[in-house]
C-alpha cells in the first residue's frame, strides 16, 4: 500500500492510502467535530458536521467518508466551514431536544450556534414516549436521526433488523416494523442501539425513570399494574 | 434555432413499428459499433462530441462512458451475494434515468412516447461498449404510455434479435427490463434510484464512490437521462464533427426545453444550444397570452433559478446561462406573468421541496421544512404585495445562511437546489 500526501490547513501530511481526510485531519490533530460518525460503524455521512472545504470542489465534502487523494488541498475552518457547522447545529437545536446530548451541546455553543435562531414556533420532533418493554425506552423527541441504532441493530452490529427508518423529510423516524411494540418486534435485547445512541433518545429504562424520580419499588409497582391490565384483556 | 437531430422521428413515424424506426436509418449506428475492431474510438468520438448529460447535472458523458469501462475489469467475480442471480453475470450494468420528476419538464416523455426505439439503441450501443449485459430503464410511474410503448418496444427487439443473444455478432448479449417509480422526487436522483431498483428506500449514497465506479449493484454503472441516450446513435453514426456544427463551442449539439405557463404555445422544443431565450418564447412558443406581462421566468425547473424580465436575451447554452447565474437543468422553462402571486409560486416550491426531501441528511431534512417556514412567517398577512423593507433583516439573513448551507453541504442535489429558485427570485428583486 503506497502513501498519499495532501495538505490540510497548510500543513502537509502523510497518511495510507485509504484514509478518510477526518483520520489525515486527527493525525494532524486537527478538531473536526462530528455527530453520526462512530468509529465502529460505517459512516452514513448524513450529519454533514464534519463538513471541510476540498479546493476545487464545488461544494462541502464530508471528511468521515470522504477517502484522501494525493495532491488535495484541504481546509477545516475556513469561514464557509464554520457557517456551516454554525447553521447545521441551529437546525439541529431547533428540531430536536437535545437536553440528553451534552456532547452535542457543548459543540454547537463552540461554533457559536444561536439555539433560537429559527424561532420559538417552529415545527420540532414530536413524539410521545415509547415505553414498550422492560429494558429501554424510545424518546424519539430527542432523537437526531444519525442512524447508529439502525445500524446497530442490521448490519453493523446485530444482524437483527428490528429497527429501520420510516417516513421521510422531517417526518422520517426511526421505527420498528408497521411500529410494533418492541416486544413484538425480532429485537433481542441485545442493547448495542442504547449503547450506540449519542442523543438520549434511547436509554435504559430503570435509569431512565430513576432519572425523572420514580424510586425503584413504585417503578415495579408501575410495571407490575402494567403487566396485571395486560394479562387481563 | 430549431434543429431536429434527436426528435426528427417524433410525429412522423409510427413509434410502434420497428420497421419504421429502421427506414429512418435506426439501428444502423448499432451495427456499425459491433461491426468495428477499434472500439475506443467512439467513446473517443463521444467525448470529443462534447455531450454533457441532459438530466440537470451537465456530466460529460464521454468521460462518464469511459470512468466505467475502465473501471469494470477491476471488480473481480463474483457478485455480492444479495445480488440476485439474473443479474449477477453482467459485470456493469446501463441504467436508462427517466424518472423525468423535475417540474415543468417533460421532454423525455415526450421522446419514449414517440420515438422509443432511438432510445434503446442509445443504451444498447453502451451496453456493447461497456461490456454490459443487463440493463435497466427507470420510469416515471405516472408514464403509462411511454411504459406501454416501451414495453411492446422491448418485445419487439427480442424477437427481432435486436435484444436478447447474439445481437449482430455472437459474443453480445445485453436486454433491458423496466422499473416503474413510485412517484418520489429523490429517486430521480442516481444513487437513489440504485437503492430503489435494489428494493430499498430511495434514499441517496454519499460520494464518492460515483456509479461509474460502484453504481446499481455495487457494480461500475452508465447511468444516463433518456435524452443524453437518445444522442448516442447521432453522435455515433455522424461522428462528434458533425455533432460540433451545432449549438456553441462550449454546448455542442441540441437541447430538447419545455416550455410551460403563461405562453400561447407550451410544448417541448429542440434548438440548438445558443438559441435566444427570446427567440424560443416569441417565436416558438408564440409569445405571451394576450393580455399579460412577463413577470418571471423559472429555468431548469424547481430546483432552477428565476430570470428577470430583462434577461430574456440570455442565449440558451450552459456557458450563457452560467454567466447570469443561473442553470439550465432539466430543460424547463416555467413562463410566469404578471397575474400571478409569486409569494405564493415560492411557498409552493418550499413546500414542494419539504415534502419531497428524503430526511436523510441534517441540512436537507430540517432545512428544507425551516425554508418553508420562514417563507410563510414572511408571507404572512401579504396576500400579494410586500414591501423590500418589510423582510426583517434578520429574518433574510436566515434564509439566506439557511440556503447557503442547504447548497453547501446536503449529501445530493435535491438539497443543493432546495434554495436555489427562492433565494434568486430574493436576489433578483422579483418578490418585494
Amino acid at each position: 500500500m503506497s502513501d498519499v500526501t495532501l495538505t490540510i490547513d497548510g500543513q502537509s501530511v502523510t497518511v495510507s492510502q485509504g484514509a478518510t481526510l477526518l483520520q489525515a485531519a486527527r493525525q494532524l490533530r486537527q478538531d473536526i467535530p462530528t455527530v453520526c460518525y462512530h468509529p465502529h460503524f460505517t459512516p452514513p455521512a448524513l450529519c454533514r458536521v464534519c463538513v471541510v472545504e476540498v479546493e476545487k470542489s464545488r461544494v462541502l465534502v464530508q471528511s468521515c467518508s470522504r477517502v484522501a487523494e494525493a495532491g488535495m488541498v484541504v481546509h477545516t475552518a475556513s469561514p464557509r466551514v464554520q457557517l456551516a457547522r454554525k447553521v447545521l447545529f441551529e437546525m439541529l437545536a431547533s428540531a430536536v431536544d437535545l437536553s440528553a446530548a451534552p456532547e452535542i451541546q457543548a459543540q454547537a455553543e463552540t461554533y457559536g450556534a444561536e439555539r433560537d435562531r429559527y424561532g420559538k414556533g417552529v415545527k420540532r420532533r414530536a413524539f410521545p414516549l415509547f415505553d414498550d418493554n422492560p429494558f429501554y425506552i424510545r424518546d424519539y423527541a430527542k432523537c437526531i436521526m444519525c442512524w447508529r441504532c439502525v445500524q446497530a441493530c442490521g448490519e453493523d452490529v446485530q444482524y437483527t433488523f428490528a429497527i429501520y427508518r420510516a417516513g421521510r423529510g422531517f417526518d422520517a423516524h426511526i421505527s420498528t416494523f408497521e411500529g410494533v411494540p418492541i416486544p413484538e418486534s425480532t429485537c433481542v435485547y441485545c442493547g448495542n442501539c442504547v449503547q450506540a445512541c449519542p442523543s438520549g433518545a434511547l436509554q435504559p429504562r430503570r435509569a431512565y425513570w430513576m432519572e425523572q424520580g420514580l424510586d425503584l419499588k413504585e417503578l415495579a409497582r408501575v410495571s407490575n399494574l402494567e403487566q396485571k391490565e395486560k394479562s387481563k384483556l | 434555432m430549431e434543429l431536429e437531430l434527436i426528435t426528427a422521428n417524433l410525429g412522423k413515424i409510427d413509434p410502434t413499428s420497428l420497421d419504421a424506426y429502421l427506414a429512418q436509418g435506426g439501428y444502423h449506428a448499432l451495427r456499425r459499433v459491433c461491426e468495428a475492431t477499434d472500439l475506443t474510438r467512439f467513446t473517443i468520438e463521444l467525448k470529443n462530441a462534447g455531450l454533457v448529460g441532459r438530466g440537470g447535472a451537465a456530466f460529460p458523458t464521454g468521460v462518464k462512458h469511459e470512468m466505467a469501462i475502465r473501471a469494470e475489469p477491476n471488480h473481480p467475480w463474483p457478485a455480492p451475494d444479495w445480488v440476485p442471480e439474473r443479474y449477477r453475470h453482467s459485470s456493469s450494468y446501463i441504467v436508462c434515468n427517466a424518472d423525468e420528476s423535475e417540474t415543468g419538464t417533460f421532454k423525455d416523455r415526450v421522446l419514449m412516447e414517440g420515438d422509443p426505439f432511438r432510445i434503446l439503441e442509445g443504451m444498447t450501443i453502451t451496453a456493447f461498449l461497456a461490456c454490459a449485459t443487463v440493463g435497466f430503464i427507470y420510469l416515471r410511474g405516472e408514464y403509462l404510455l411511454a411504459y406501454e410503448r416501451l414495453t411492446h418496444a422491448l418485445r419487439v427487439l427480442r424477437a427481432r434479435g435486436y435484444l436478447g443473444k447474439k445481437i449482430f455478432r455472437d459474443d453480445f448479449a445485453f436486454d433491458i427490463e423496466i422499473r416503474r417509480g413510485a412517484g418520489a422526487y429523490i429517486c430521480g436522483e442516481e444513487t437513489a434510484l440504485f437503492e430503489s431498483i435494489e428494493g430499498k428506500r430511495g434514499e441517496p449514497r454519499a460520494k464518492p464512490p460515483f456509479p461509474t465506479d460502484k453504481g446499481l449493484f455495487q457494480r461500475p454503472t452508465i447511468i444516463n437521462n433518456v435524452e443524453t441516450f437518445a444522442n448516442i446513435p447521432f453522435i455515433t453514426l455522424a461522428g462528434s464533427a458533425a455533432y460540433r456544427r451545432h449549438g456553441t463551442e462550449k454546448s455542442p449539439g441540441t437541447r430538447i426545453v419545455c416550455v410551460s405557463g403563461a405562453v400561447q404555445k407550451p410544448g417541448a422544443y429542440e434548438i440548438e444550444m445558443g438559441t435566444p431565450l427570446r427567440y424560443v418564447l416569441e417565436t416558438l412558443a408564440g409569445g405571451l397570452k394576450p393580455g399579460s406581462a412577463l413577470q418571471a421566468i423559472l429555468i431548469g425547473g424547481a430546483a432552477g433559478f428565476f430570470l428577470r424580465p430583462d434577461e430574456i436575451d440570455v442565449p440558451l447554452s450552459f456557458e450563457g446561462l452560467n454567466a447570469i447565474g443561473a442553470t439550465f437543468g432539466s430543460g424547463a422553462i416555467m413562463v410566469i406573468d404578471d397575474r400571478v402571486n409569486l409569494w405564493g409560486v415560492l411557498l409552493r416550491l418550499a413546500r414542494f421541496f419539504r415534502n419531497e426531501s428524503c430526511g436523510k441528511c441534517f441540512p436537507c431534512q430540517i432545512g428544507t421544512q425551516r425554508q418553508l417556514e420562514i417563507l410563510e412567517r414572511l408571507t404572512q398577512g401579504h396576500s400579494r404585495k410586500l414591501q423590500e423593507t418589510d423582510i426583517p433583516a434578520d429574518e433574510l439573513q436566515l434564509l439566506r445562511d439557511n440556503g447557503a448551507v442547504m447548497r453547501d453541504t446536503s449529501l445530493c442535489g435535491l438539497g443543493q437546489t432546495a434554495s436555489n429558485a427562492i433565494l434568486s427570485a430574493v436576489d433578483k428583486k422579483l418578490v418585494h
